[in-house]
């Protein structure tokens, strides 16, 4: 009898295992034991929940911290007038042009000089609608000295009538701006009848009045009028209340107009001024949420961690289990990778599972914190994004080695049990 | 399918060992020729190495020497995936203790043995009914392991192990679990297979079973003997 020569051609016939099939099996697998599944997901779940958390919150309060700052100071600087603070005598050390020398740098938009007038040394002037001798006492309010620049770079915002120009400045007209609550309590109703009011004793013309302003509030209080007016009238400011730029910027620009800002208006003597912008407060916030935030993704690094050891780990014991069920497989014509890509899809879906989860416990806290806090939630969607998938990951990563071993058992041995 | 009487798997002067420890040489210069669509019975006392045999003719084992030849092809040392893929397709497997899945309903189970045969999905409920109705079950097919009878769950291992119309049907003492009625209707299978063509190689201790066979060899710590005194396909190398 013969037989016929060795074949060197594989089998006409293959063994298969579709996408379809996998994912069903993978699937079986890991609802055959729904307790367990779930607690092997916890700590994927703890881990990516807890990275979205930390992110989701300091993104957002960082940017509320922003958002509070942004708006006004991170475009204002303000030069104060030291060479005055150390004077006895009254002293102003911004030289007439010292608006315009301001505007020059680079990234300023606005600038100019003001200061608040002390007649003696009141801070509060008798301010009245009637001419002095007869008038009946007054009402004590603040008046302030401000160029035409000052009033451009802190943006007061107008309830009527006009703010008073670089005109009235050059010619020292005697106008004056009130705030809407002098305008009240002088009994002013409007600009447009152009009314009149006495600064001690002093007669100007109503202009304009304003509601508030926000960057230099004080103007919100009392009556605003042309520097080049308050110089003639009043002289030089006096050294309990020296002069004062304020500078409005371009967003980023406030700290290199602040180191320019001296030079530029007292080339000759610049160390009479000092020139501020306010202290990045996110930068100091930053600081400390930092090292707290580092601590917090250690933790959820470590989380991670545990979770990837979790799903290893119940894969391996699964595995044991399973040997039968693996050789049963074998024997109905399994490939060793055919059983890898089972084992490996299980794992990566309790990992993708736990992905799942913790992003979106981890959204709705981010969001329940940032409603309790009356904040804007800022969730970077890419956070999300990548959270979503790295479960998988962690999963896929986790289940290679159980993955192995499972390919690697032999069939016989494993139906033997 | 090769035509009758060709030879469909042949054992070349295989040896097994398990490593151990301690090593058991379990299967010694075992010759044996089956033949497409012969009818096979087994023999031998408990530990003669029956199962390892029959691991080795259905390629779950490697042999430590000798050839396994499948259809032809020497299949003892062929890559892992061509092995499974004569698993899969080729031969159907109905071990001595079941193996159902016990969370799968008898006609998942069936279908089990399509999956990696790559039976059609559309196809797959279709075929599993039919031959769980030819092993008298198809009333049975949506309960679980655990609510059948021991011999009703060795009908299921046996459909399953047909379901893909195989060439070899190997069977390791499929009626050991068996009531007299159940091992009739079983023996009523084989002949049907038989029928259509398919090996059937049996493990068996039962006469009943053996006697049914066209041919009889019997295994004695580890040697084959032909318990009918026919040929067993001496060593194809010696000629
Ligand atoms: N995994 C194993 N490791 C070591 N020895 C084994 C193993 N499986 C079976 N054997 C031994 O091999 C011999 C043949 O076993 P087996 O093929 O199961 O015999 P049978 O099926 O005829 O009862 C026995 O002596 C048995 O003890
Ligand atoms: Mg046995």
């Amino acid at each position: 009898m013969r037989i016929r020569r060795r074949r060197d051609t594989a089998p006409a016939v293959r063994s298969r295992l579709s996408a379809g099939d996998l994912a069903r099996e993978s699937l079986a697998g890991i609802l055959q034991r729904p307790g367990r599944s779930a607690l092997t997901m916890l700590g994927t779940v703890l881990g990516i929940g807890t990275f979205v958390v930390v992110l989701g919150l300091s993104e957002t309060a960082n940017g509320q911290i922003s958002k509070n700052f942004n708006a006004l100071l991170a475009t204002q600087v303000t030069v104060t007038d030291t060479g005055a603070a150390n004077a006895t005598t009254p002293t102003l050390d911004f030289p007439s042009d010292a608006s315009v020398a301001a505007d020059r740098i680079n990234g300023v938009i606005a600038a100019g000089v003001w200061w608040q007038v002390l007649l003696g040394s009141a801070t509060a002037a008798q301010v009245s609608n009637l001419p002095g001798d007869d008038a009946p006492a007054g009402v004590n309010l603040p008046v302030y000295a401000a160029d035409p620049g000052a009033l451009r770079a802190s943006q007061p915002s107008l309830a009527n009538g006009v703010l008073f120009n670089a005109f009235d400045q050059a010619e020292r007209e005697p106008v004056a701006v009130l705030s809407a609550a002098a305008a009240a309590q002088l009994g002013v109703l409007g600009a447009a009848s152009q009314p009149t009011v006495f600064i001690a004793g002093q007669a100007f013309t109503v202009v304009g009045i304003i509601r508030s302003d926000s960057r230099l509030p004080q103007f919100g209080l009392g009556l605003i009028v042309p520097a080049s007016t308050a110089l003639a009238d009043w002289g030089l400011p006096q050294p309990a209340q020296p002069a004062q730029m304020i500078i409005r910027t371009r967003v980023g620009a406030a700290q290199v107009v602040a180191r320019q800002a001296a030079v530029a208006i007292r080339p000759d003597d610049p160390g009479l001024l000092s020139a501020a912008a306010p202290a990045a407060p996110t930068t100091l916030r930053n600081a400390v949420a930092a090292s707290l935030r580092t601590l917090l993704l250690s933790l959820a690094a470590v989380a991670v961690i545990v979770g990837a050891l979790g799903i290893a780990n119940t894969s391996l014991v699964a595995i044991m289990e399973r040997t039968a069920e693996i050789g049963l497989r074998r024997a109905l014509g399994a490939r060793p990778g055919h059983i890898a890509a089972q084992f490996l899809t299980e794992s990566a879906v309790l990992g993708l599972g736990g992905g799942v989860i913790g992003t979106g416990a981890g959204v709705v806290i981010t969001l329940a914190v940032t409603v309790a806090e009356r904040w804007t939630a800022i969730l970077e969607p890419t956070v999300v994004l990548l959270a979503l998938p790295a479960g998988a990951v962690v999963g896929l990563v986790a289940g290679l080695y159980p993955a192995l071993r499972a390919s690697s058992i032999e069939p016989a041995e494993a139906l033997r049990r | 399918m090769s035509s009758p009487g060709e030879p469909l798997v042949v054992l070349d002067a295989v040896t097994f060992r398990y490593p151990g420890p301690p090593p058991v040489l379990a299967v010694r210069w075992a010759t044996l020729r089956v033949s497409a669509g012969e009818h096979v019975a087994l023999t031998g006392a408990s530990g003669s190495g029956k199962s390892t045999l029959l691991n080795l003719m259905g390629l779950l084992d490697r042999p430590t020497a000798g050839r396994v030849l499948f259809d032809g092809a020497d299949l003892s040392a062929a890559p892992e995936p061509d092995r499974a893929a004569v698993r899969a397709c080729r031969v159907g497997f109905v071990f001595q203790s079941f193996h159902l899945l016990p969370n799968r309903t008898a006609a998942e189970n069936v279908m089990l043995g399509q999956v990696y045969a790559g039976v059609p999905r559309a196809r797959r409920i279709d075929l599993a009914m039919h031959a769980l109705d030819r092993v008298g079950l198809a009333a049975r097919a949506w309960a679980l392991p655990s609510q059948l009878s021991g011999g009703e769950r060795q009908r299921v291992a046996v459909a399953r192990a047909v379901v893909n119309r195989p060439w070899l049907l190997l069977c390791d003492e499929p009626t050991g679990n068996l009531d007299s009625a159940a091992t009739a209707q079983l023996l009523g299978l084989f002949d049907e297979l038989h029928a259509d063509g398919i090996a059937v190689v049996v493990v068996t201790h039962n006469p009943a079973v053996s006697g049914r066979a066209e041919r009889r060899v019997s295994m004695r710590d580890g040697v084959l003997t032909d318990a009918s005194g026919g040929d067993l396909g001496a060593d194809p190398q010696a000629s």
